[in-house]
């Protein structure tokens, strides 16, 4: 079933469903309802840095050294987990300067120039080339492998094929296709395309689904298992090493590169600034792609092991190329369902690399490389054409035809020499060279213009002189010898042991002398002399893009420019109908009024502030540096000095200062407000129970005036009033007055506990003398009652320290409390004392009518009298246990109620040894042995 | 005939006092010790006028006040409040719940008495 019209047509159906995919991601962002605002589908997206070199060459790798295709993964998961803070220092530079693409990174960095974009873009798509290459190569090889199926025939290439007769070239041809309709129907401001992030999010998925049920196809349908394919494998000598993790004599110099490399490469390649900070919809997502993206990447590579060494016993001795077993490995079962998935899996990771890959290059090739130029050269021939923009759409695709061929070309003179992996890290070590001047660019304000462009230049070279003519001479077309001889014959400069540097692997090599002539010319050449005023003012913006100074803005220009030039300027480069909206919005957004004054003949002039907003809006199309210079056509501008960019930025960060000081201030005061608030509440309240308690006092007070005063008057509007009526008002009155005396005094005596002015006179005492006092005085009373008091209390118990008269007050008060509710004729009393581990324990009981669960507590409270079982309200003030209580705690015990309603009542306090309290006491007699405790 | 009047409160001295005052002025003369009771015996008896202490136990002055004036049965029935908080507050709730006079406590014998014949208009 699978003929070449199968194979096409699935080709092109799954192009198809990549088209609807983003052409639906289009539409959505149009409505404002995007798909691509979620970080699930943003950690996708990043993915497209597995191309066929990991669907294909991971396992080809695998099959030579073992895991040595790990570190290419382990570097972007440690970039992602340890480094993201620097991936996030991007994306706020990326949003608030409207930066489109590394190269318009680096030289907006260094002062908007328009040489070092230019340099970063040419590094660019030279060091990239051979990756596309590699796609290039992997999707031809898989094709021609699918048209010889059932057989298996490795893909031999000469390089006598005509073009016109190559698949290789119609492939870039359709892939360049594609990618123009993809990436370049409009011009947008923020260089965004949230179709395409939409498709290269499908297209991960696609990928990862057909890679593993490869791996599930080898592990468990060919094999048993993954202990089934290693205990097979271990059994073969030769595939011995494949399973240890210690490769070769470079083994680790190469791990360690490879590890740095990749790292550098998932920040830096153009596409995977692309996905991660230039189409960030919000830098929230990046914490799920901090560990969403690696998890994808340890998925993709569980499997690769296995299929290597399943291929290798599969199809030893018959010449199948490892980075072919992906696909043949389910070819020679005749599993036609999976070698079309497969298929389109490879597909997918080629065409998304591509598509990416040559979106981002062409910005930067037309933002960075031809609009400079003709800036430069045809500036009379664009100031004319009133509409450009279709013009820079242009300059676009032909770039991305362009980056395709030269890919193809690569591709034709050097692909048949390097294995899928090796191709891609030559582009790798390319893109690694932006490491220094950007990520120093990110931190140093030192770096300048010149530092930047000599690190680039000599990385470049290094890199070109070690790695990619060693390239073109392997593959036979640039003379050998001076691989083997050195440049000129001199030994020292032979390309893969330069200076004598023997002993690593080609990539290691050339990260080391690449890096050391990078970044040693860097930092050298910035330190040769400070910034400028463009370079520090830059400087600034990017160093300080986390912290909040950053994002401030201060305006650094002044000048004079007209509303409606500046309108036509960016109308020109974005289309008319963009520019209107974009200015509206602008105006709305500054209240109308402040962006612009009047010129004197009439016409509105612009501000600082939309100077700046214009040359961002350019930005967004042409790029920085040129944006700079359009923006500069138009304006007047008179040049700032160094001191007084200083000047203003200083200003603006002291500015910055005192609104953070009024910020803290206005914070300050807010709390302390709500603290007097609550200071209020709190006395509002203390007076609420203060003004209860006066009632509850006068109350109490004026109960027993009444009787008083009726009584009074009743006796003094009648003479003649009987004896015995008489004498028993009489009596009346002297209780109600004691009853007064009673309260008063409690009253006073519980304000003095309250508030701390008592006296208290503690001695150490016998409490079972205290009791037996108090039960004396109280003996009358229980007489009246014919009630009878039973005792337990044991003699020699230790002394307490406590007052003795309060003591007694606190007795008298529970004994009189059980009298008082005790039946006539058949009431008891009980007083225990025990003794406890660290003092001694009174109980007084009754056999009185208890008090209720509910009640319990309440008791303790002021003028909280329990009386509800009885008609009448018992007699006292409703102090006398709240005192008490009180009085225990001072000495500090505890005083609470147990009871069963209809049970009887015993209240219980503690209260602690003597010792305890004053051990001064107790020290003099600890030498006769005689201590009482 | 008589007129009927109910003494609520539960302070025992005060209702000897009140009792033994209207008694002497010819009055018949009910008795309760706390708010249910209270409210019992005037649906009971029918009395001419309540003498409604506020703080009572088991159900306050202003709740009895309120029960009473709720039943139509009872709405010839007078209330005068007498309470020892004589705070604005109170007076006016106690008036806002439909009592018809309002004595703080203490009070003069005299003045109760007038306030009492003034109720029941004689």
């Amino acid at each position: 079933m699978l003929e070449a019209p199968v194979v096409i047509a699935a080709s092109l159906l799954y192009l198809g469903l990549l088209f609807a995919a983003a052409w639906w991601g289009d539409r959505r962002a149009d409505q404002g309802r995007s798909i691509i605002a979620n970080p699930t589908i943003y950690a996708l997206s990043m993915a497209v840095y597995c191309t066929t070199w990991t669907f294909y060459g991971s396992v080809g790798r695998a099959a030579v050294s073992g895991i040595g295709f790990l570190p290419v993964y382990l570097g972007p998961t440690l970039v992602m987990s340890l480094g993201w803070i620097v991936l996030l220092k991007m994306i706020r530079i990326v949003k608030a300067n409207r930066i489109t693409s590394i190269a318009d990174f680096i030289s907006s960095r260094y002062g908007k120039s328009h040489g070092l974009g230019g340099l970063v873009t040419i590094i660019a798509v030279v060091g990239i080339i051979p990756y596309i290459a590699l796609q290039l190569k992997a999707v031809s090889s898989t094709v021609s492998l699918l048209l010889s199926y059932p057989e298996i025939v490795m893909p031999h290439r000469s390089a006598t094929i005509p073009v016109v007769a190559d698949l290789s070239f119609y492939i870039a041809l359709i892939l360049a296709a594609f990618t123009i309709v993809f990436g370049t129907r409009h011009l947008d401001a923020t260089e965004r395309h949230e179709g395409m992030v939409a498709a290269i999010a499908l297209e991960s998925g696609v990928k990862l689904v057909a890679f593993l049920a490869v791996g599930i196809f080898v592990t468990y349908g060919i094999y048993d298992g993954f202990g089934d394919i290693f205990d097979h494998a271990a059994a073969q000598p030769q595939l011995q090493h494949l399973m240890t993790a210690t490769p070769s004599g470079t083994g680790y110099s190469s791990w360690f590169s490879l590890i740095i490399l990749s790292g550098l490469a998932v920040l830096f390649l153009p596409r995977q600034f692309q996905v991660a900070v230039v189409e960030n919809v919000n830098e929230a997502h990046l914490k799920r792609a901090v560990w969403l993206f690696p998890l994808y990447l340890l998925l993709i590579n569980i499997f690769v092991l296995p299929i290597a060494l399943g291929g290798l016993m599969h199809f030893a001795g018959q010449g199948v190329d490892a980075d072919t077993f992906v696909l043949t490995l389910p070819m020679s079962q005749r599993q036609e369902g999976l070698v079309l998935l497969v298929f389109v899996g490879g597909l997918s990771a080629a065409t998304g690399m591509v598509i990416v890959e040559t979106i981002a290059l062409s910005t930067m090739v037309c933002n960075d490389l031809v609009m400079p130029m003709l800036l430069r050269h045809k500036r009379a021939a664009l100031d004319e054409s009133k509409d450009v923009s279709g013009l820079l759409l242009n300059i676009r695709r032909g770039a991305i035809v362009a980056i395709l061929l030269l890919g193809y070309l690569y591709f034709r003179l050097a692909g048949e020499a390097y294995a899928l992996v090796a191709i891609g890290l030559i582009s790798f070590s390319a893109v690694a060279q932006f490491a220094p001047a950007l990520i120093g660019g990110m931190y140093w304000r030192g770096g300048t213009r010149g530092g930047a462009l000599a690190g680039l230049s000599a990385g470049f070279a290094v890199w070109g002189y070690t790695l990619l003519l060693p390239s073109f001479a392997k593959s036979g077309w640039l003379p050998g010898d001076f691989l083997t001889q050195g440049l000129f014959g001199v030994e020292l400069l032979r390309p893969q042991q330069l200076f004598g540097l023997t002993g690593l692997d080609g990539i290691s090599h050339c990260l080391f002398w690449s890096f050391l002539a990078n970044i040693g010319a860097y930092v050298g050449v910035s330190l040769v002399r400070p910034p400028m005023v463009a370079e520090a003012t830059q400087a600034t913006l990017f160093v300080d893009a986390l912290s909040e100074s950053g994002q401030g803005g201060a305006v650094l220009w002044r000048g004079r420019a007209q509303v409606n030039d500046l309108q036509e300027l960016v109308g020109r480069f974005l289309g008319p109908a963009r520019a209107q909206t974009a200015f509206a919005a602008f105006a709305r957004r500054q209240g109308g009024s402040g962006s612009s004054g009047s010129s004197g003949d009439g016409r509105p002039e612009a501000d600082a502030k939309l100077v700046q907003f214009a040359e961002s809006l350019l930005a967004g199309a042409i790029g920085s540096a040129s944006a700079r210079v359009m923006v500069a056509s138009v304006a007047k501008e008179e040049p700032l000095s160094i001191e007084e960019v200083m000047h203003i930025l200083d200003e603006a960060s002291q500015l910055r200062t005192y609104s953070r000081e009024l910020e803290r201030k206005s914070r300050e005061l807010t709390a302390a407000t709500l603290e007097l608030q609550a200071a209020n509440e709190r006395l509002q309240e203390l007076d609420r129970v203060k003004d209860d308690i006066m009632s509850s006092v006068t109350h109490e007070l004026r109960t027993p005036l009444t009787s008083i005063r009726a009584f009074s008057e009743l006796l003094r509007d009648d003479p003649k009033m009987h004896l015995a009526d008489r004498e028993r008002f009489l009596g009346l009155i002297v209780g109600e007055t004691e009853r007064l005396t009673r309260l008063i005094n409690q009253t006073l005596d519980l304000a003095k506990i309250e508030s701390g002015r008592a006296d208290w006179n503690g001695c150490e005492l016998d409490l079972k003398e205290v009791i037996e006092q108090s039960i004396a005085a109280i003996s009358q009373l229980v007489r009246e009652k014919e009630a009878h008091v039973e005792v337990d209390l044991p003699d020699n118990l230790p002394l307490i320290l406590a007052d003795r008269d309060r003591l007694i007050q606190v007795m008298l008060n529970l004994l009189s409390n059980a009298v008082k509710f005790l039946k006539p004729g058949s009431g008891r009393i009980r007083v225990t004392l025990a003794l406890l581990a660290d003092g001694l324990e009174v109980g007084v009981a009754d056999n009185g009518p208890g008090i209720r669960p509910e009640d319990q507590q309440l008791v303790f409270e002021k003028f909280r009298q329990v009386g509800d079982t009885m008609t009448a309200k018992p007699s006292g003030t409703g102090l006398g246990l709240p005192i008490s209580r009180r009085i225990v705690e001072h000495f500090g015990g505890r005083l609470w109620v147990e009871s069963v309603a209809g049970e009887g009542a015993t209240f219980r306090f503690t209260l602690p040894f003597a010792v305890v309290q004053q051990p001064a006491a107790v020290v003099p007699e600890a030498g006769t042995g005689g201590s009482l405790s | 005939m008589s007129k009927k009047i109910l003494i609520a409160d539960d302070e025992q001295n005060i209702v000897i006092s009140i009792e033994f005052l209207l008694r002497r002025e010819g009055f018949e003369v009910l008795i309760a010790g706390d708010g249910e009771e209270a409210l019992a015996k005037v649906r009971a008896e029918k009395p001419d006028l309540v003498l409604l202490d506020v703080m009572m136990p088991k159900m306050n002055g202003f709740d009895v006040c309120q029960a009473m004036r709720a039943d139509p049965e009872l709405s010839a029935t007078r209330i005068l409040m007498l309470t020892a908080k004589g705070r604005d507050t109170e007076v006016s709730k106690g008036l806002g719940l439909g009592a018809d006079g309002y004595m703080t406590k203490p009070f003069s014998t005299k003045e109760l008495l007038a306030e009492v014949r003034k109720l029941l208009e004689m």
